[in-house]
């Protein structure tokens, strides 16, 4: 049970840090709202109303969201191989281009079918 | 720094040479559809398909006696493998004819222009009119064939799931490509990819809790673990069922099968024939190759569950299609009860079972491929004509086809003289050689209701007077006549002479570990 015992402090911090903050700012926060204040996403994404029957959906947020998630984690799997350089035979490095080329052929094709383009 | 501390692992890229072909083919169709102007891709697609479809066969061919664990163990080139390999390839070459049909739907093929555009909306009407076409189906469909002979392969349990999920992922888009009826299709795209998702998830669970038992992901480690070790425990038992409810969803066993005919009766036609036939084959690929090499050892538990399952299916689908009005829906609850019957012949865990279940989806597949080459010819200024009721009369209207149709029905139902025929009895003859004669009783009795709804097609197409507008079958150009053509002759071929592909399939040996 003793070996568990950390988890359930480590629990107990994130719920009071929570609850802390929430509290906390709602006494010392500015409140000046705003259209964009009151959005539930303040990228500017409307949730609602759908566009059902009739006007379109914009997706050149979720293309650029989606080249973001897809550099993420071309960035966590560069980064332990960049680290560890060194100490790694040639066919580690071979490999690693031809994964970095691999995610370098979907960009292109976004790029050259203007999914790049935001207007 | 302590220098070179991983070495490099051995990769025999001869015998790995089929799938490097395919999965070049898809990058490389990636990279035409970028530069390429928008007249020039489809000739390059379709060179790029079939060149490497075909390349990768012969490779095969060639390569057939090179044996053994490739990639460090991750990848299993056995006999079977090789089979289950050369089998996908030659379904999606078939396949690959059918998608690049372009004379049945006067708009032009079977795919949207642009499966964003709204359905019904203006942009998709001008869109038409000006003849876009979507050529991305090409490198997609090639990815999928490539997740397909990985996932077919896979000897390690990660490589398997990356397999499926390079296997299901261009098939959820193309699910929704269906240029008539979109909303139909986008409903299928959406609920394959939602349940597929979920089944997925139930696969990853199941290989992490025989990861925790085992401490490897490997089949051969599992299976020494699970030998050395016979007592099961709560983690083996776990991971079995959540690791077979995510191969038993692909393959559309009840009660996982709710996504079939919704998924079947949305898609295009020939998308819809690549899932029935390509897909069925490689879920039980990789089903047979988990249960008999990875989890041999814990036959005890999932034969009985694979009885059950199988019983189910056969039944439920039976019944079921029977109530059906609309022939894809008719065809997927007939695919479901195909699917039971194969199982039969894997829950016998034996070598004639393995080889029962092989034979059954040879026969199978080049089925499937002949009725959706068929479904995709029989229609209307509006798209396909699926109601059965629409099909009175095309005996006298389109013999030929007619004729055709006939002769795939009567496989399914498996009279003799037809594929269908040789690979029930070999399934049945499998399972009562392990003296499970309860569950040959089911089969028998869920074949003979099976029968009913097959039949009555025929009657419909021949005995019923023609009412007005229904339709003849369109005329298709070349490449989906060949496809027919191909698919008949071996419906017909392995009912007259199954000995030669029995042979084959039983040189083929058993997996390797």
């Amino acid at each position: 049970m003793d070996a568990y015992a950390p988890i359930l402090v480590l629990g107990l911090l994130a719920a009071g840090f929570a609850v802390f903050s929430v509290t906390l700012t709602t006494f010392t926060g500015p409140k000046r709202y705003n259209r964009a204040k009151v959005d539930a996403y303040e990228c500017g994404i409307e949730p609602t109303p759908q566009p059902m029957g009739g006007g379109r959906f914009p997706v050149k947020y979720y293309l650029t969201a989606m080249m973001f998630i897809i550099f993420d984690i071309e960035i966590v799997f560069l980064y332990p191989w960049a680290v560890a350089f060194d100490q790694l035979p040639l066919f580690v490095f071979l490999a690693m281009m031809l994964f970095l080329f691999n995610l370098t052929v979907p960009y292109v094709y976004e790029w050259r079918r203007g999914g790049l383009d935001w207007d | 720094m302590n220098p070179e501390v991983m070495t490099a692992p051995s990769i025999d890229y001869i015998a790995l040479l089929p799938y490097i072909i395919v999965g070049a083919a898809g990058v490389i169709g990636v990279i035409v559809e970028a530069f390429v102007g928008r007249n020039g891709r489809r000739p390059i697609q379709l060179v790029l398909a079939f060149g490497s479809l075909i390349g990768a066969f012969g490779v095969l061919v060639v390569n057939r006696t090179t044996l053994g664990l490739q990639a460090e163990g991750a990848i299993a080139i056995d006999g079977p493998g090789i089979l289950f390999m050369g089998l996908i390839l030659l379904l999606a070459i078939l396949v690959a004819l059918l998608m690049s049909e372009r004379q049945l739907d006067p708009a032009g093929d079977a795919f949207a222009p642009r499966a964003s555009a709204l359905p019904g909306s203006d942009d998709e009407r001008e869109l038409t009119t000006r003849g876009y076409f979507q050529t991305e189906i090409w490198p997609l469909f090639l990815f999928s064939v490539f997740g397909m002979m990985l996932f077919v392969t896979a000897s390690n349990l990660l490589v398997l799931f990356i397999a499926l999920e390079i296997m299901s992922l261009p098939l959820y888009l193309m699910a929704g490509m269906s240029r008539r009826r979109r909303l139909l299709s986008q409903e299928a795209a959406l609920k394959y990819f939602i349940l597929g998702a979920f089944s997925s998830a139930f696969l990853l669970f199941g290989i992490a809790l025989l990861y925790g038992y085992s401490g490897s992901v490997e089949f051969s480690v599992i299976a020494d673990a699970l030998a050395a070790e016979p007592g099961q425990t709560a983690l083996v038992v776990g991971g079995v069922a959540l690791l077979s409810v995510g191969l038993l969803f692909k393959i559309g066993a009840v009660p996982f099968h709710a996504w079939v005919p919704d998924v079947y009766q949305g898609s295009p036609a020939p998308v819809t024939a690549f899932m029935a036939a390509a897909v069925k084959v490689t879920a039980f690929g990789a089903l047979l190759r988990v249960m008999y090499v990875a989890l041999g050892g814990v036959r005890w538990e999932w034969e009985p569950l694979l009885w059950i399952i199988a019983g189910l299916t056969m039944l439920f689908g039976s019944v079921v299609a029977i109530a059906q009005t609309d022939m894809k829906r008719m065809i997927a609850y007939s695919s479901i009860a195909q699917a039971g019957f194969i199982l039969i012949g894997v829950s016998t865990a034996t070598a004639e079972g393995l080889y029962a279940s092989i034979f059954y989806l040879v026969a199978y597949g080049f089925t499937t491929i002949g009725i959706f080459a068929i479904i995709a010819m029989v229609r209307d200024a509006g798209g396909e004509m699926t109601r059965l009721d629409q099909w009175a009369g095309l005996g006298k209207r389109s013999p030929l086809v007619a004729v055709s149709f006939g002769i795939f029905m009567f496989a399914l139902a498996s009279f003799p003289l037809t594929s269908g025929f040789i690979a029930k009895f070999l399934v049945f003859e499998s399972a009562l050689a392990v003296d499970n004669l309860g569950l040959v009783i089911v089969g028998v009795i869920a074949s003979v209701m099976a029968a009913f709804f097959y039949i009555r097609v025929v009657v419909i197409m021949f005995f019923r007077e023609p009412v007005e507008g229904s339709p003849a079958a369109a005329v298709p150009s070349a490449t989906t006549t060949l496809a027919l053509a191909v698919s008949a002759a071996v419906t017909v071929i392995l009912g007259v002479l199954p000995e030669p592909v029995i042979n084959l399939i039983e040189q083929a040996g058993v997996f390797l570990r």
